[in-house]
């Protein structure tokens, strides 16, 4: 394939390892923030192959795993209503709500139709003119321009039945948090590639030179994962800390600037809860006063009470990298993909579920 | 294909509740052209059920099929029923016969949509040279169903030289599968309401009977074990046998066959295409003896021309199916919760 098999080539995947293997003097412990490079280091068994003084760290990035238990509640509760279209990416289906979640919201009648582009529930609700259409817009900030620009084009059309419930989270506040907190002990990160295609690499230097770690943006193919786990060796090793960009065949330093002008003409920054993390000062979009018609939030007026997480998930503990998911005393036990207890176990991105699926610790 | 077997003149263009009450319409419907359509010697009695004279072992199977879009790249639902229980016999080493063929119909079905669905059933029919014997329609209402459900049940002689059991595995064997993986899967996916890409992939949807059968007579008992991955794809079925049989399975990633719109389709959607639905592919476990006959004999078929051997029966980690990756990695192949669903990035 195309662009794909590159980056999957088995000699060279050796040839990385073992100039990973040649630079490492001591352990080192590295954090890959999004879930896509978690899946990728599990399912082509990355992990396995490192050298043991290299120890990946998983991070917070699964937009699904974060969403506020209280927003999964209020798309569950919109979705319940008659009068209304749920549109939403497939993986937010199976996250569990505080009593159920989409699917079976599904079950119960709710009409959830499964998406792969905004665009398409803006079709939906040209076509539904009078039903309520509306999107559950979760992601990093690389769904975001696609989230915006259903908006713009809703606004244009002059839709009055569509709106978006909008869980957006940002990545280099959750870096930040994640090195502030006391009990973590990350030495490097990679960062996310598509996220700075977005939003370019400028935000993540004076993270770096502030707290003095290093950070790559990396790519989700193996050998991207690979060479990026390397370029930070290399600057460990090397007592250095700067930002490297590993994915530049995709990533430009200021990123995508059209996909940023279309972030902030329909969002502004703002605090955003984390599921199993808390809330993060300056980390999430929320829709701007101008749109605020299209804005869920805001439309229907939709009051969730607080539900405890289940007591037994150490969901944040996963995230924020302090425990890995076989230290957690439900792991494959009460908590499965099939039952999961907290949102890392639900999508495949999600650290526990691709430990459960891939690493084989658990018979199914 | 209606050149064939154009639809008749009716004085109805849609199925309503009347035609599946047992009366007059629903005899007005079968008289319509649907008992000429599948006509042979057995049907044409029209009795209670059939009479049939049977030797000897038989295999038989049932399965149901709902599908949405009923219509998708390279095929219907009608042939998928066909198809469907034809393959199930053949992966007990049977010569299928006879199949029952039971419509569940949604009141408002156009009447064009249900005939080209029992064309493509009289055609699959006759590829897989197997006669429908008895059948059954009723009518839900709008909004109860979708379009059309279908299910048929199937029974076949097995053929003396086979000997297909989970059983029969043993260290050693070897994994062949016959044709490009998470075809059929990708296929409805690209019409599927809200996901729709543009694409050039159709379904792979076939008869297999007369390839496997093909197969059992040159190769006999050393043939153990013949599967369909459909529903939950390669990865699920291995897992299954795996765990049933109590032996270890490794497959080797590089080897998987793939077509390339299928990989890219697989990637842009978050897939793996070892979980993703299959229709006209087998997996066979073989005598690690007859490894090469067997898989060039199957590539002279035009049902194997992409055959592979994927894979190798192992006594290392029983129950457990181990994937080596393209870059040389291990990892564990489990069984999904559930239905596979795209991911977000």
């Amino acid at each position: 394939m195309k662009y794909l098999s590159e980056y999957r080539d088995p000699e060279l995947a050796k040839q990385y390892l073992e100039e990973i293997k040649k630079t490492v003097t001591q352990p080192w412990s590295i954090m890959e923030v999004c879930g896509g490079q978690t899946h990728s280091l599990v399912k082509n068994g990355i992990i396995d192959m490192l050298p043991k003084e290299v120890t990946m760290i998983h991070g917070p990035g699964c937009p699904v795993c974060v969403t506020p238990l209280n927003l999964i509640d209020k798309a569950i509760h919109l979705a319940l209503n008659e009068n209304v279209i749920l549109c939403s990416f497939g993986d937010m289906l199976r996250v569990p709500g505080s009593k159920i979640n989409l699917l079976e919201a599904k079950a119960k009648g709710g009409d959830i139709r499964i998406l792969y582009s905004p665009l398409e529930a803006v079709k939906i609700a040209e076509d539904n003119p009078d039903k309520e259409v509306v999107f559950f817009a979760v992601g990093f900030e690389t769904t975001a321009p696609a989230n915006a620009l259903s908006v713009i084009h809703a606004h244009r059309k002059g839709l009055k039945n569509y709106a978006i419930l909008a869980s957006h989270v940002l990545v280099p506040p959750a870096i930040k948090a994640v090195i502030d907190d006391e009990e973590s002990k990350i030495d490097g990160f990679l960062a996310a590639g598509h996220v700075c295609t977005i939003m370019g690499n400028s935000e993540y230097h004076p993270l770096s030179e502030h707290y003095k770690v290093p950070i790559v943006v990396t790519g989700f193919e193996p050998l991207d994962v690979l060479q990026g786990i390397l370029m930070v060796i290399r600057q460990l090793e090397a007592n250095k800390a700067k930002v490297e960009n590993q994915y530049s065949r995709i990533v430009r330093e200021e990123g995508n600037t059209e996909a940023q002008k279309m972030i902030f003409k329909v969002f502004e920054i703002k605090n955003q809860m984390w599921r199993g993390i808390g809330e993060i000062p300056e980390s999430g979009y929320a829709v701007r006063k101008e749109y605020a018609a299209f804005d869920a939030n805001k439309k229907f007026s939709i009051t969730i009470e607080e539900a405890p997480e289940h007591p037994d998930c150490i969901s944040g503990q996963i995230m924020k990298g302090i425990k890995k998911p076989f230290e957690c005393a439900q792991f494959g036990k009460k908590c499965k993909p099939s039952f999961p207890l907290g949102a890392p176990m639900v999508s495949s991105e999600g650290a526990c579920a691709a430990y459960y699926h891939f690493s084989g610790l658990i018979e199914a | 294909m209606q050149l064939q077997c154009p639809m008749p003149k009716l004085d109805f263009d849609v199925i309503t509740l009347g035609h599946g009450s047992g009366g007059s319409l629903t005899n007005k419907l079968l008289d319509s052209g649907v008992f000429d359509l599948l006509s042979n010697d057995v049907l044409d009695k029209r009795h209670d059920g059939a009479f049939l004279e049977l030797n000897g072992k038989m295999a038989f199977s049932t399965d149901s099929f709902l599908v949405s879009p009923i219509f998708f790249p390279g095929g219907n639902i009608g042939e998928l029923a066909v198809n469907g229980t034809v393959n199930d016999i053949a992966m007990c080493g049977a010569i299928p016969k006879y199949l029952s063929l039971s419509f569940i119909l949604e009141e408002g079905l156009k009447m064009t949509e249900f005939w080209e669905i029992l064309v493509a059933i009289k055609q699959a029919c006759e590829k897989a040279n197997v006669k429908v014997v008895t059948g059954d329609t009723k009518v839900v209402e709008k909004g109860k169903g979708d379009k059309v459900f279908i299910n048929t049940s199937g029974i076949g002689a097995i053929h003396p030289n086979a000997n297909i059991s989970k059983e029969n595995i043993k260290i050693g064997d070897k994994i062949i599968v016959s044709g490009n993986i998470a075809t059929h899967g990708m296929a409805i996916m690209s019409v599927r309401e809200g996901l729709e890409f543009d694409s050039t992939i159709e379904s792979d949807t076939t008869n297999l009977n007369h390839t496997i059968i093909h197969l059992i007579e040159k190769f006999g008992k050393d043939v153990h074990l013949l599967t369909d991955p459909t529903r939950g794809g390669v990865a699920t079925v291995l897992k299954e046998i795996a765990l049933s049989t109590n032996i270890g399975i490794d497959i080797f990633q590089k080897d998987l066959p793939i077509d390339d719109h299928v990989a890219s389709a697989c990637e842009l959607l978050g897939l793996d295409p070892l979980y993703v639905a299959n229709e006209g592919l087998f997996i066979a476990f073989v005598d690690a003896s007859i490894e090469d006959d067997f898989l060039q004999t199957l590539q002279k078929d035009e049902n194997g021309k992409n055959a592979k051997v994927i894979g190798t029966v192992v006594e290392a980690h029983p129950k457990q199916v181990i994937l080596e990756s393209a870059i040389g990695g291990k990892r564990v192949v489990s069984m999904l919760p559930g239905e596979q669903l795209p991911r977000i990035c």
